[in-house]
């Protein structure tokens, strides 16, 4: 990957999106993480059928277990791109950057700061 | 199996609220199987009351475990020498959970972290329907194997009623009407003459109406 | 005679019955029952009082039921299986029985989650086939379900509900036999829109011989409008409301649909009284329109009511 990506995030790569758990997710927040999204193949592209899917309902789960934790849910997301595709990449990686500076640090990890 | 449904997070805090240590108890049996109170949800719930609680900047003490099941003293036993040292436990088992975990360690406050809901199976995965509500007196077998207790709203033994409409139950389009399924597999069996019996008053005895019921079997007993 | 009501003597003396219908109020205003009960006097031979209808709380119908009386009116009371055990059903049909009413009707009910408390648990203790078999037993036996002799027998004529238009259509007449062969000695159908429907399922009940068992009354209710008979079309379960009837009132001006409608209701009387074979009476509900169930039982030619001993 040579295209520039702002280098605060942290990518952890998976066979398939739809390997993601609602738990990873959840720890990620858990240990601080101030948003986190997930990349998948293009809706009717998963090499497994349904994968893609199966992960976007997973990231509203976690949408709604943000919200009722009174944390803002757009702190997770979920993006469809192709592999192929370096530059949507790219700049999905800078647009989803900007949303979560525009939220701010996470309050879990302002709390345990304070 | 039995199946339940987890409880709003924002009450499941309210519960723990002011509470230190906190213990998140699965159980292995149906709760396991329905996706609501097996390892993985005791993971991920106790993660939501971490986060909870660190976004409040307070302590974390929340430890997850499973038991095998938590309809057997057996098993609860396994909790004998850190029970006391909670300040709470969330049983995400069925409603026997945390019964019995309450029964065993009086000491302790235990809460019902899912809401049981019914006797039933999966018709698909993360699609589940009641079958039966054990009325003890078993009558599928009169009726195509279909349950007119548990699935007509109404529990009607001469049904179907006046509001059925389209094989949906007037209570809703989304609830098929078990007795239009019955006349239907009835028929399919050649068996519709069966139906045209008036089926006499049931006896309710056998069911929760007769009260809390137990069980006992003396060959098994020690 | 089992319970010698006027509505038994009616239909035994030949004649082509009239019952008709009223909701007690939501409240105890017994000038309210009264006053509706007069605009029906004389015009039915007897008075159908709901039980809770749609599971709405009201008056109870057993006290409804008595104002009837003292107003010279003959009351149906109608019983549900939704609110009451066997204990309170028995009971009650036997301080019923004591305060002079003479017709039951014995209904399953709504269930409560389309009325105004859907968060209140049912009882469904007994159905309505049951209840009806409990009945006749206490009046024919003597005795109560548990085969306990009664101090005092009820006499009551036993009446029935039936939905030709629910589903599934071919079982419609067979439950029907079912409520009969429990003992029903009458029964009122659903409101009867689409007649063709309603034809094939009187052939199938006199096919089964049900009509010389039992009298079966077609119920009949006027369409107040073009809003009303879409609201059965959709939101009422088990309700066949047939295109054209809805164009019909659409093809007239708002403020005479109501007389359209009246007037389709007389046109349905007629044509199920000459042309479909069982039918005994019919059974008018014209649901908070009770002033104007005159018009239609006198324009179906069914005034004066026969005076029977
Ligand atoms: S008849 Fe009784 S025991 Fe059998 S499935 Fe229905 S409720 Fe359960
Ligand atoms: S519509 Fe069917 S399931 Fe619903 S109450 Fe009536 S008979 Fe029972």
């Amino acid at each position: 990957m040579r295209l520039q990506y702002p280098s605060n995030i942290k990518v952890i790569q998976l066979p398939c999106s739809g390997r993601v758990d609602i738990l990873h997710l959840l720890k990620a927040f858990e240990d601080g993480a101030d948003g986190v999204y997930v990349a998948g193949c293009k809706e009717g592209d998963c090499h497994f059928l349904t994968g893609n899917f199966k992960a976007r309902r997973k990231v509203n789960y976690v949408k709604q277990v943000l919200a009722a934790l009174g944390i803002e849910p757009e702190r997770i997301e979920m993006f469809n791109m192709s592999s192929a595709e370096g530059p949507r990449f790219a700049q999905v990686a800078r647009e989803f950057t900007q949303t979560i500076q525009e939220l701010g640090p996470s309050p879990v990890k302002t709390a345990q700061a304070a | 199996m039995i199946v339940g449904d987890s409880k709003p997070l924002e009450e499941i805090l309210e519960m723990i609220e002011g509470k230190d240590k906190v213990l998140v108890l699965g159980c292995r049996g149906c709760v396991t199987v329905c996706n609501v109170g097996g390892e993985k949800e005791v993971g991920i719930l106790a993660t939501a009351l971490r986060i909870a609680r660190k976004k409040r900047g307070l302590p974390t003490s929340i430890e997850e475990r499973t038991l095998e099941r938590q309809c057997d003293p057996e098993y609860i036993e396994e909790l004998a020498e850190a029970a006391e040292g909670y300040d709470a436990i969330v049983s995400i088992a069925c409603g026997v959970g945390p019964q019995f975990v309450a029964e065993r360690f009086p000491k302790v406050r235990v809460f019902p972290g899912i809401n049981t809901t019914f006797i039933g199976g999966a018709l698909e995965h993360g699609v589940w329907s009641e079958r039966c509500q054990s009325c003890g007196n078993c009558l599928v077998h009169n009726f195509g194997g279909l349950c007119p207790i548990a699935r007509c709203s109404k529990s009607l033994m001469n049904g179907p009623c006046g509001g059925s409409a389209n094989k949906k139950c007037e209570i809703s389009p989304e609830v098929d009407c078990v007795w239009h399924l019955i006349v239907e597999k009835m028929a399919e069996m050649g068996r519709l003459e069966e139906l045209e019996r008036v089926w006499p008053v049931k006896n309710w005895i056998t069911s929760r109406d007769g009260g809390p019921r137990r069980r006992v079997r003396e060959d098994l007993k020690q | 005679m089992k319970a010698g009501s006027n509505l038994e003597k009616v239909l035994a003396a030949g004649h082509f019955a009239v019952t008709g219908e009223l909701g007690p109020p939501r409240g105890n205003n017994a000038e309210e029952v009264r006053h509706k009960a007069h605009y029906l006097k004389g015009i039915v031979d007897s008075v159908n009082i709901t039980d809770n209808q749609t599971a709405v709380v009201r008056m109870a119908s057993w006290a409804a039921c008595k104002i009837l009386i003292d107003e010279g009116l003959e009351p149906n009371y109608q019983m549900v299986c939704r609110d009451r055990n066997r204990i309170a059903l028995m009971s009650d049909i036997l301080g019923a029985t004591a305060l002079g009413i003479k017709n039951v009707l014995c209904l399953s009910g709504d269930h409560q989650r389309f009325g105004d408390h859907p968060e209140g648990k049912n009882v469904y203790d007994l159905d309505s086939v049951q209840l009806i078999s409990i009945f006749k037993k206490m009046r024919d036996e003597g005795k109560f379900l548990n085969d306990k002799e009664l101090d005092g027998a009820p006499g009551i004529f036993i009446g029935a509900a039936a939905n030709p238009f629910a589903d599934p259509f071919t079982w419609r007449a067979v439950r029907m036999g079912k409520k009969i062969a429990a003992g029903a000695d009458f029964i009122q159908t659903q409101c009867i829109y689409n007649l063709p429907k309603f034809r094939e399922f009187m052939k199938m009940a006199v096919d089964r011989g049900l009509h010389e068992k039992c009298a079966i009354l077609a119920g009949i209710t006027p369409l107040k409008s073009v809003g009303m008979a879409k609201y059965m079309a959709k939101f009422v379960p088990g309700m066949d409301v047939p295109e054209e009837l809805v164009k019909r009132l659409q093809g007239v001006d708002k403020k005479a649909q109501g007389d359209e409608g009246i007037k389709i209701a007389i046109e349905m009387i007629q044509e199920i009284r000459e042309t479909i074979p069982g039918v005994a009476g019919v059974h008018v509900m014209a649901i908070e329109w009770e002033h104007r169930a005159k018009e239609i039982v006198e324009g179906a030619g069914l005034l004066p009511r026969p005076v029977v001993d």
